[in-house]
């Protein structure tokens, strides 16, 4: 691990300058996944600027919905009355997700910025396009049973690994930023980007930007919402594929969905077309396959060693369909 | 016939011994050793599989503070045993695997040694690597023997002719995964030279194996090597044989003569330096005539070894003596690959090799339409079917038996896929467990009394099997003293020679020890010893083996659910019987009983090194990638013991406990997956994308 | 080097750190507590578990510079019914994971008694009950190689005042 420096921020501007100004900063609040980072090598910053103690740790009502702090821990957050209430994806996204102590530590803000959990990223010894542009991908015909079957590119497979993120993405959030040249904010399904020649680059952030605070919207049907994670082991284990989704169904017809998938692509995979065909379809299995073949359409499997990743194509769609399912 | 020990202190139910230091985290392993100013390595590995080291430029890294040495090939001290090509460390620029040590640094903090590890810049010529295995690889070779000492081959009758003329046969190839061992407790070595000598506080399963072996590699009297290891943070086989880093630690610690030096490895390293279950391909031919007798059992095995160090895994040993069959046939094939040395791993042979067999007794039973149960119970020989002698006790049947009564397997419904609870596939499975009742040639003992108490000595090791406190259970009964009046003093080579605790032997070989140890003290001293009186004892030759085979016996069932929509395993349920003599302390018993089978389970749908061909290395190197059982996976398990006392094997009646637990496991396992789903999976782990194609 | 105070088990001690040091690492190697294990060092095996201001976190992905003023319990300074539980169901062989599966439990029953739900609660808007598989998903970030989970929820529900 390379030495660093260490501040703790006194305001987030302050932050967001300091590190903004400095390619080889970071900014550190969890914890989690940097630290991990820091001990393989795979990140190396020369200072790190703990926001911990200027982040917003709190969950508010606002118009309708909630302004999540970018500081609440997940476990805050899925403990969260409002949040198992009314939107019960996000609340067991996040069960789901890592184990008690981790969901401890982890935040609101950091938990989209993880990283790959793809095993040649995290290996500093093999090539890597995403570690190292241009250095290649170990993945593509290696160990891929964790990776991409949507929007991959001949220059990385890996997949986005949050189970937050994947309700988020269901759930219509918006993304709150700050950056040096003041707040913006943005549809959380913005917040990441797929791969194409640019791996290294997980999300539209420039270096410097800071989350500052995720913001649901009221959703009247988010009530009727659902997180299904399939994972190899029981828990404590990363997505082979999840699904989020929310349902919307009057006298028998689809009236509103929304679906999210994770496991499968460098973002959490807003599902629109499989959305769009199931809007104002009788709310039965026959439309959900429909809908999940829509969606899978354009699916590539990996080869590889292992037996590759194609049964995640199969798995999808059960998935997705038991999960429409069980909402209906 | 040895004379038994009257139990009283054996056979109670008591807690462990060493409990309040363990859940108060006092307990010191070995890289807790209370050292002054403590120096730190890191080890630099080799990031090829195959070639040379041209360069180790250590500028860099010995510019970063606190750097105080880098040894490389180039700079280490000579070794004087380089025999063992493993623990040949930096005596050779050649690779070959890749994660091979080739550079140890020495620094103040260990966040300095990491750091100059990273920046050491070590050039290599690259060959090309070959670690693939298969069956039809054309330079399979024949080992001489297998682990320890096993024929390679064996043969008896005609198989082919017997399968040829059964009434049903399988045929079917069976694979097993590569598994590390992965205790909780890395690897570590405290190493401290001073004066010529050299204390090792090494995490380790037989403190005097690897005094003998680093006096060799180092060229030392063994009075100049001392070994202490008081707790071990499991190890399953992997500290049961000395790795390189312990080599790598002495040779850090000599370089720095006075001061303690701490190695610990990483996660990660563990997957290439300290040893591995080789995956194994195994062909079965089992045949069989309309009752279910079996006419014909054969077992044909393709595993890897190292290049530079042969481990022939003995996988095929257990089909030789489990069931009758006039007919039988088996043997080992290795390949020889750019890998990394394999080793022990809990239950080597019979672990893996209950596998395939198990899994195609099933397969049998169910074209023969005859209860599994019961198939195996038709072919329960009288003799070892492989030596010709008599078991010194063999208690398979009633484990089956017992088991499936409490298992609730009377009702079961053969037919399978066609069990239904909600979203879930339900069904069941059994398979039978077998091994070996050892004991070591080799193991002293001592007995002191002061101070009105007594206290056994012996250099054992308790890596959470519970010889803390079953070691004085027994010597507790051997001096007919009450156990509280017994203490026990181990881990450490200044107590007398014991052998290393693995084969599940270390209770029944230490334990004989102290027996012995205990009945020179009472002939020597009798019931009213004065302080400082002590006698030894050795233990006796294990004269049984030549008349009896020795063997503990075991079944397991398995209820095993399967997500009709994602294929999604569970296993909530698994029951198993033991028949493994009497049993010395019920609650460490049952801890490694129920121990073993959640490895067992693990293995059955986890585990999985995955050796990638193109970087020659296993790349799920961490447990967020190389999945082990979590608490929700593996929350109901139940072990069960029939009562059984084999006067044979040793003085305590008792049989080993630590490994049987692990063999058949994964057999059930599968079986049950195959009842719930109508999908037979033949290659572990079985995981949801192999049984995803067969469900609707 | 930073100099910080860690409050560990009630002790306040002022220790400088290298800022790449763990708490983990300032807990085992400056300050003597070695009940804190190192099992993976990259969060994925909870042997590191230690309660800070009263949560179960990881010690391995703490850096210990974040950790001034804190309070800090290791399994050293822990003294909880879930102890005595553990040794009466042999919820341990050899110990290793086992101060960080006391942490966890500690922090876990309170996250209980807090209302918390898990993975597996199946109503997320009721108060969740304490059952075993409650426990057993609670507990599955503290990997243990011995495989004492059978032993490990029992002993909770002792702890936590249901039948042993």
């Amino acid at each position: 691990m390379k030495p660093f420096d260490y501040r703790t921020a006194t305001d987030m501007g302050t932050a967001v300058a300091e590190v903004s100004g400095r390619p080889d900063a970071r900014f550190v609040a969890g914890g989690t996944n940097l630290v991990d980072h820091l001990k393989l090598g795979v990140a190396e910053p020369d200072l790190l600027v703990d926001i911990t103690a200027v982040t917003s740790a709190a969950v508010e009502d606002r118009d309708g919905g909630l302004w999540i702090g970018a500081g609440v821990r997940n476990s805050d957050l899925a403990a969260d009355r409002r949040v198992r209430e009314r939107y019960p994806v996000l609340a067991q996204a996040l069960l789901s997700g890592a184990s008690g102590q981790l969901r401890n530590m982890a935040t609101t803000g950091g938990n989209p910025l993880q990283r790959t959990r793809c095993v040649y990223f995290q290996d500093v010894t093999t090539p890597c396009n995403k570690r190292v542009p241009g250095s290649g991908c170990s993945a593509i015909g290696g160990y891929t049973r964790y990776h991409a079957i949507l929007g991959a590119s001949e220059h990385c497979v890996a997949t986005h690994p949050s189970d937050m993120a994947v309700a988020l993405s269901a759930l219509d959030a918006k993304v709150h930023v700050l950056t040096p040249e003041g707040e913006r904010s943005f549809p959380f399904v913005d917040l990441h980007r797929l791969p194409g020649e640019k791996p290294d680059q997980d999300t539209r952030l420039q270096h410097g930007d800071l989350i500052t605070a995720i913001e649901l919207p009221p959703s009247p049907f988010a009530q009727q919402s659902r997180y299904r994670k399939v994972r190899d082991r029981a828990s404590y284990a990363f997505a082979l594929v999840s699904v989020a989704a929310a349902l919307d169904v009057a006298d028998g017809i689809v009236r509103d969905v929304r679906i999210a998938l994770g496991g499968v692509a460098h973002t959490p995979w807003r599902a629109y077309k499989a959305e769009q065909v199931l809007r104002g379809q009788p709310a039965e299995v026959a439309s959900y396959r429909l809908a999940a073949d829509a969606e899978m359409a354009d699916a590539r499997a990996l080869d590889g060693i292992d037996g590759g990743n194609g049964f995640k194509i199969p798995l999808v769609t059960r998935t997705l369909v038991a999960t429409l399912r069980d909402l209906t | 016939m040895t004379e038994l020990l009257r139990p009283q202190a054996i056979g109670q139910d008591l807690a462990r011994r060493d409990g309040p230091d363990k859940v108060t985290g006092t307990a010191t392993y070995a890289n807790e050793t209370p050292v002054e100013n403590p120096a730190y390595c890191h080890l630099i590995q080799a990031d090829i599989a195959r070639g040379r080291v041209s360069a180790v430029d250590t500028a860099e890294a010995e510019d970063v503070p606190g750097v105080i040495a880098v040894l490389t090939p180039g700079t280490s001290e000579r070794l004087s045993s380089t025999e063992d090509k493993e623990l040949a460390v930096l005596q050779t620029t050649d690779v070959a695997f890749r994660g091979q040590i080739v550079g140890i640094v020495i620094a103040e903090t260990p966040e300095a040694a990491r750091q100059a590890a990273r920046l050491a810049a070590v050039t290599c010529s690259e060959q090309t690597h070959d670690v693939s295995l298969s069956a039809d690889r054309v330079d399979l070779y024949k080992p001489d023997k297998v682990n320890p000492s096993f024929a390679t081959d064996t043969s008896v009758g005609d198989v082919s002719a017997a399968m040829d003329s059964a009434a049903a046969t399988v045929t079917e190839t069976y694979t097993t995964a590569m598994n590390h061992n992965n205790p909780m407790e890395p690897h570590a070595t405290t190493a401290l030279w001073n004066d010529g000598q050299l204390t090792l506080w090494d995490s380790t399963q037989g403190v005097h194996s690897v005094r003998s072996t680093v006096a060799k590699v180092f060229g030392l009297d063994k009075g100049q090597v001392r070994v202490v290891c008081p707790y071990v943070g499991g190890g399953f086989g992997s500290k049961g044989t000395v790795h390189a880093h312990v080599v790598a630690a002495a040779m850090a610690a000599r370089a720095l003569p006075g001061r303690a030096m701490k190695l610990a490895l990483t996660r990660q390293q563990m997957f290439s330096l300290v040893g591995y279950r080789t995956p194994t391909i195994q062909r079965v031919r089992l045949a069989a005539d309309r009752d279910g007798r079996l006419s014909a059992i054969a077992l044909d095995v393709v595993e890897q070894t190292s290049r530079i160090k042969e481990f022939a895994e003995q996988t095929a040993v257990a089909a030789r003596m489990m069931y009758a069959a006039p007919n039988r046939a088996t043997s080992h094939r290795l390949a020889a690959l750019d890998v990394p040395v394999p080793s022990w791993m809990r239950a080597p042979g019979e672990c893996p090799g209950m596998f395939g067999p198990e899994v195609a007794m099933d397969e049998l039973a169910e074209r023969l339409g005859i209860d599994p149960i019961e198939f195996r119970v038709r072919n329960e020989p009288a003799r070892d079917p492989e030596s010709g002698n008599p078991f010194s006790s063999r208690h398979l049947v009633a484990c089956l038996r017992d088991g499936a009564e409490r298992f609730g397997w009377a009702d079961r419904d053969p037919r399978p896929g066609v069990r239904r609870d909600g979203d879930w596939l339900v069904g069941s499975g059994v398979a039978s467990s077998v091994y070996p009742a050892s004991r070591q040639a080799q193991s002293d003992a001592t007995i002191r009394f002061a101070d009105g108490r007594y206290a056994a000595e012996i250099g054992a090791a308790d890596l959470g099997t519970g010889a803390w406190t079953t070691l004085a259970q027994i010597a507790a009964d051997a001096l007919d003293v009450p156990l509280d009046l017994v203490d026990v003093r181990i881990g450490d080579t200044d107590y007398p020679f014991a052998s290393v605790a693995g084969g599940s032997s270390g209770t029944s070989t230490w334990g004989s020890a102290i027996v012995a140890a205990a009945r020179a003290f009472r002939e020597k001293y009798g019931l009213d010893p004065a302080d400082g009186d002590e006698a030894q004892g050795q233990v006796p030759e294990y004269q049984a083996q030549e008349r009896y085979a020795l063997y503990a016996f075991g079944a397991q069932f398995a209820e095993v659910r399967v997500h009709a929509d994602t294929g999604e395993i569970r296993v909530p349920r698994l029951v198993g019987v033991f028949a493994a003599g009497r049993i010395i302390n019920p609650r460490t018993a049952r801890s490694q009983f129920i121990g073993g089978m959640t490895m067992g389970m693990s293995m059955a749908l986890h585990e999985n090194s995955v050796l990638d061909p193109a970087t020659g290395h296993v790349v799920n190197h961490d447990f967020a990638e190389y999945h082990i059982a979590t608490c929700a996976d593996a929350a109901n398990i139940e072990a069960y013991w029939v009562d059984e006392s084999d006067p044979h094997v040793n003085p305590m009646g008792s049989k080993g406990v630590g490994e049987i637990g692990i063999v058949g496991t994964a057999a059930a396992i599968a079986n049950a997956a195959y009842h719930a789903t109508g999908v037979r999976v033949r290659d572990l782990p079985v995981t949801l994308d192999k049984l995803l194609p067969g469900l609707d | 080097m930073p100099e910080i105070t860690v409050r560990a088990n009630g002790h306040a001690r002022r220790v400088a750190v290298d800022t790449r040091s763990t708490l983990l690492d300032v807990l085992r190697e400056q300050l003597g507590d070695t009940s804190p294990k190192k099992g993976c060092d990259h969060g994925q095996c909870g042997a590191c578990t230690v309660l800070l201001s009263g949560r179960r976190v990881l010690s391995c992905l703490t850096l210990a510079v974040s950790c001034d003023d804190a309070e800090v319990t290791t399994a050293a300074g822990v003294s909880h019914a879930v102890q005595q539980a553990f040794v009466d169901h042999d919820a341990f062989q050899c110990g290793y994971c086992t101060p960080g599966q006391i942490c966890s439990a500690v922090g876990m029953l309170d996250e209980f008694a807090d209302g918390w739900p898990s993975h597996v609660t199946p109503d997320l808007t009721a108060a969740p009950e304490l059952t075993d598989d409650e426990m057993a998903e609670r507990m599955s970030g503290n990997l243990c190689r011995c495989g004492a989970y059978a032993n490990i929820v029992p002993a909770l529900r002792q702890a936590a005042g249901g039948p042993g």
